[in-house]
């Protein structure tokens, strides 16, 4: 008998592995499902398969009594903007400071202790501030993501930056470049692929932020109508919702890997590594 | 072509002295290999030729100037690794010097003619290194020989005073050591540029070099042995004209 830490599953066996508990929970969430329908037709807090679609297929295609919208779509889009404004900004602004504090040693002797600080803070903390200075409106849900994700994407950076070989500063500065040319030719183009892992990375903490924001002070979005409905108990609604949302934030994951292995085609196979 | 010349550079950091009382001149286009055991501050002396360290005591001179404070294009430098940028192909990573040189000083870059030039001029350099099948490829799918080529290249396209090698060839395996020993000798002879080679190999030292140094410690304190740094203890002048194996080793200085 081999052990067991040099067992490799081979393709039937891997795929049945990978089944097995999806198969094993979505039997169990039937099962009690059926059970509680049974015995009262009207239960909402187990809804059958069936129920949780024609009420998806509604919101998508159906057009909203009150206001005439089509509110899946609408909770989409306004939602996934929320979080690419906040996502986007957060990331540009972590993007100057971090490479700011990871290449000019003046500029980190401000930034690195300041953003070392600032990562502590809980962002969920401040966003009564945040509702106070910038409203209830769209800023205010944008600035907690992107204050959410910011510092952590700096301090990533900045390390990144500090971990390229100090021989390559050298050298650019052998072959002619300052500063200012060896931040735009050598450091910058290193740093985006990582740029583009950090934005990942911090994906999850953006979703998180931005969920939370919208059950706060918000009007439509996502976060807002799972937290609505919850006062319905309609688990019929809130459940598929969550099923989407984690089918979307599977899939930006997924895109960005793929456009950072388009975009930089040298990442991940360096020399001398 | 320009003279290379320390006059009593020590290099301490603390109460660790690394390098002590080295004096030094190498005539324009010297081959000089600096040898020595590990810890005997051959990366030391290196980084002083390049300014990425200032020396404690004494100076150096290039050219009778005092060298620039901070590293510039008239050294060039190949290290053991990290030599080539791995976000560039092959042709940029030679373009690199050209462009930032005579590119404007906001956005290093050049167009149209002096680009196509420039251009011309980094494939004529790769294929002198034999890198031209290569020129479109980036540094992570070339061998290690071909990276430290595309290296040689790089540095090169700038035509610097005083060339710095750091163990360029210490990574590679003795077929490709010896190929690229050609080439640099030959690269070499046609541009006459002063080299400092620094690298543990004697062999390598002494295949190369018209001139070799060894930096060892002359004076020891059992008690203390930061006190004193390394110098140089032999100055071996290697006579190219004699047949190999018979090169005259005159007495340590």
């Amino acid at each position: 008998m081999r052990r067991l830490l040099n067992l490799q599953p081979r393709r039937p066996l891997r795929l049945a592995l990978f089944l097995a508990p999806v198969a094993a929970l979505l039997v169990t969430y039937l099962a009690f499902s059926d059970a509680r329908l049974a015995e009262n037709p009207q239960d909402r807090l187990l809804p059958a398969f069936s129920t949780m679609g024609d009420t998806l297929l509604r919101m998508a295609t159906e057009p909203d009594r009150r206001s005439g919208d089509l509110l899946f779509w609408l909770d989409t889009g306004v939602s996934l903007q929320r979080l690419a404004l906040g996502v986007g900004l957060g990331a540009l602004t972590a993007l100057v400071l971090g490479v700011a504090s990871g290449l000019i040693p003046l500029a980190g002797a401000s930034l690195s202790p300041l953003l070392a600080i600032v990562a502590m803070v809980p962002p969920l903390a401040i966003l009564p501030i945040l509702l106070i200075a910038f409203g209830v409106g769209e800023l205010a849900k944008v600035m907690l993501i992107a204050i959410g994700v910011a510092p952590f994407i700096a301090r990533e950076l900045e390390g990144r930056v500090r971990e390229l070989p100090r021989e390559q500063l050298i050298k650019a500065q052998t072959l002619g470049a300052g500063t200012w040319l060896t931040l735009w030719y050598v450091v910058l183009p290193q740093i985006l692929p990582r740029l583009f892992d950090a934005i990942r990375l911090s994906l999850g903490a953006a979703w998180l932020f931005l969920i939370a924001a919208e059950a706060i002070a918000s009007t439509e979005g996502l976060g807002y109508r799972i937290f609505l409905m919850r006062r319905y108990l309609a688990m019929d609604l809130i459940l598929p919702y969550v099923a989407w949302m984690t089918g979307l934030a599977w899939f930006l994951d997924y895109a960005l890997r793929v456009l950072n292995r388009r975009l930089f085609p040298w990442y991940g196979a360096e020399a001398g590594r | 072509m320009s003279e290379l010349a320390l006059k009593n550079v020590g290099m301490r950091y603390g109460d660790t002295v690394v390098l002590e009382r080295l004096n030094l001149t190498l005539d324009p286009g010297t081959f000089c290999a600096v040898v020595g055991a590990s810890g005997a501050g051959k990366s030391t002396f290196l980084k002083l030729l390049l300014s990425e360290l200032t020396p404690t005591e004494g100076s150096i001179t290039l050219g009778g100037r005092p060298l620039p404070q901070e590293p510039g294009p008239e050294r060039g430098v190949v290290y053991q690794r990290y030599s080539v940028f791995p976000h560039l192909t092959a042709l940029e990573n030679v373009c690199f010097g050209l462009e930032r040189i005579q590119g404007d000083p906001l956005f290093g870059r050049t167009w149209g003619a002096k680009r196509r030039a420039l251009r011309a001029e980094a494939r004529e350099l790769l294929e002198a290194v034999g890198l031209t099948a290569a020129a479109e490829r980036y540094p992570g799918a070339l061998s290690g020989g071909m990276q430290q080529r595309l290296a040689l290249a790089q540095t090169l396209a700038l035509k610097p005073e005083l060339l710095l090698l750091d163990e360029p060839f210490g990574a590679l395996d003795p077929g490709n050591k010896q190929a690229a020993h050609a080439l640099l000798q030959q690269l070499w002879a046609e541009r006459g540029m002063t080299v400092v080679m620094v690298t543990h190999d004697l062999s390598e030292a002494f295949t190369l070099g018209t001139r070799v140094l060894v930096l060892d410690k002359v004076r020891e304190d059992p008690h203390n042995p930061e006190r004193f740094g390394a110098s140089i203890t032999y100055d071996l002048p290697v006579d190219r004209s004699a047949p190999p194996g018979a090169a005259s080793i005159p007495h340590a200085s």
